[in-house]
């Protein structure tokens, strides 16, 4: 069986996350690329779940469809309710937050709000940020998934819904964001990073048998690119299995 | 409270406390009907509702407030599903404010709410998720506002109009989370008692800041208990008996939403609902399932009736077998 675009993006987004941490982790392919991450090389790592929710085991099958159900709660260790549970992000206890949305631009901000030029009037209204900005906000580091297309790589998001690096350089710092930040953008085409100084978006690693022409053509800003760029390993069989053992509907999984 | 010189600003805490000051605070007696409790909503009032997207909605409350055919409406949720979209398509509300609005992953992107919000019929205001439960708290506790880390550097800072505050110790710039002052709660918890001291099970969303923070509060349950049975565990109760104003028992009152322990979303009942919006577009098909669900069964019960017996009893199983 070939590997679908979201199998592809759970495995690499599991293989970011180290052991002994914690993990901010949306439904669908975020949570599942926790709980992948959890089983093969980080059993000391918690997750949390927006809805208010912490340590949740995934009962395979069963997968949540929102961040607030039975199903995410799930053998949980703690209901602590959703306010707390950002605070706990808040005071610095999430090492991780995955992400990730309609538009993104070339310093990682992300809109999940409206298209188009004017909020009030919005072309295509959105269904919001949800804690997404919360998450880009407060989580230690921010790793977005997300499918490589030229319509969601623009130069400027419409509406920036949940803050990266703002307009570059310290430019977060001013706006009263001491920590964190996107430190990752995992897509269907490679991974990449920020430019420590500029803080634009940098390609990093391809997947195998991807071009730079490729990366290119979907991406509607100028890349910067790595003195060296890798390429990743793909998905194990063992990585595919575990996944796949996970939601074996594919609800998720495409 | 209708006298729009009566509903003071949502962040002022002086008018909100005197107000509370104002009303009684009774341990007696908060046993009333559906009818009743809904009445106490008023045209153009800010009301606050509990539970947090499919869990825990007060539904049957939602579905009284639109038989009374309450207008100008501003609804605060944080994650809003098909009650805001029930009260979008019913004229109700006039303004919606939340984090995110739609019914979840499988069903994409509410075309109910993007047919409302883009056409200008409602104003959609975002704010954060974690602002939202932080606006809660602030009232909760009295206060106009409270410092915090998000939301600053992004666009929904312009939107709802947040300031910032410079910290007076280190000087660090930070949000000042308006507190926000609902003019009425609606809530739905597992078990009160007739005084109104409410249990909630499993996650305890915002419903406990809510109730703080809302002048008038409307409770439905899902089982009376007797004082002595509250009394039993009192390390249970979330809301004590004299911030509520009226209480329902209302058995199945977040159906088809759930209700942690007791019942499982009826997902199958969601998928009917889009794939008739699909079909017939939001104006039609929503205003086909107010008159099926909520203008014609004249009580709960009838309304549950819709659903019959076997899929309550599905739902329930399903709930069991998740938190075992």
């Amino acid at each position: 069986m070939t590997v679908t675009a979201s199998e592809l993006l759970a495995v690499q987004g599991s293989r970011q996350l180290r052991d002994d941490t914690t993990v901010f982790a949306g439904v669908g392919v975020p949570l599942l690329a926790a709980a992948l991450a959890q089983q093969r090389h980080a059993p000391k790592l918690t997750m949390v779940i927006e809805g208010g929710i912490i340590g949740p085991r995934i009962k395979p099958g069963r997968l949540p469809i929102s961040t607030n159900e039975m199903r995410a709660a799930y053998r949980a260790q703690m209901l602590p309710g959703i306010t707390d549970t950002f605070l706990f992000a808040q005071r610095g206890f999430l090492d991780y937050g995955f992400m990730g949305g309609a538009q993104i631009d070339q310093h990682g901000n992300v809109n999940t709000s409206v298209l188009g030029p004017d909020y009030w009037k919005p072309k295509v209204r959105l269904p919001g940020t949800g804690g997404a900005n919360d998450i880009a906000s407060l989580c230690k580091e921010v790793i977005i998934l997300t499918a490589h297309e030229k319509r969601r790589f623009v130069a400027r998001v419409d509406f920036v819904t949940s803050p990266a690096w703002l307009d570059g350089g310290d430019s977060r710092r001013r706006a009263g964001l001491p920590f964190g930040g996107v430190s990752r953008v995992v897509t269907t085409l490679g991974v990449f990073g920020f430019d420590p100084e500029t803080r634009r978006m940098r390609l990093d690693a391809l997947h195998p048998g991807v071009t730079r022409e490729q990366v290119r053509e979907q991406t509607g800003f100028p890349l910067l690119e790595a003195p060296e760029i890798s390429v990743t390993e793909p998905p194990t069989a063992d990585e595919l299995a575990m996944l796949r053992a996970l939601d074996p509907e594919r609800r998720f999984l495409g | 409270m209708g006298d729009p010189a009566l509903r003071p600003a949502e962040w002022d805490f002086v008018a909100a406390r005197r107000r509370l000051e104002a009303k009684p605070k009774s341990a007696g007696e908060k046993l009333t009907s559906i009818d009743d409790a809904a009445a106490r909503v008023t045209e153009g009032d800010r009301v606050a509702v509990g539970g947090c997207l499919f869990s825990r909605t007060p539904l049957a409350l939602v579905r009284e407030i639109l038989r009374a055919r309450r207008r100008g409406l501003t609804l605060v949720r944080n994650l809003m599903c098909t009650e805001g979209e029930l009260m979008m398509a019913a004229g109700a509300v006039e303004r919606v404010m939340t984090a995110w609005m739609s019914i979840g992953l499988p069903w994409g992107v509410s075309k109910v709410m993007r047919h409302y919000v883009e056409s200008g019929a409602v104003a959609l205001e975002e704010w954060s998720h974690l602002a939202l439960g932080l606006r809660f708290r602030a009232a909760a506790m009295g206060v106009p506002f409270l410092p915090a880390l998000t939301m600053l550097g992004s666009d929904l800072v312009a939107v709802g109009g947040m300031k910032t505050v410079a910290d007076p110790y280190s000087g660090e710039t930070l949000a000042a989370v308006p507190a926000l002052f609902p003019d009425v709660a609606l809530l739905h918890v597992h078990r009160a008692d007739r005084f109104g001291n409410s249990q909630i099970d499993g996650y305890p969303h915002m419903d406990a800041d809510i109730a703080r923070a809302a002048a008038t509060v409307l409770v439905t349950t899902e089982e009376l208990v007797t004082d002595d049975e509250t009394r039993r565990h009192p390390d249970r109760t979330v809301i004590p008996g004299f911030l509520v104003d009226a209480l329902v028992h209302v058995p199945f009152g977040s159906f088809p939403h759930e209700c942690y322990g007791l019942y499982h979303a009826d997902f199958d009942h969601f998928a009917e609902y889009t794939a008739s919006i699909d079909a017939r577009g939001p104006e039609a098909a929503v205003g086909e399932y107010l008159a099926r669900y909520v203008y014609g069964p004249p009580t709960w019960d009838d309304y549950l009736e819709l659903f019959g017996g076997e899929r309550l009893a599905r739902q329930r199983a399903a709930a069991r077998e998740l938190t075992a």
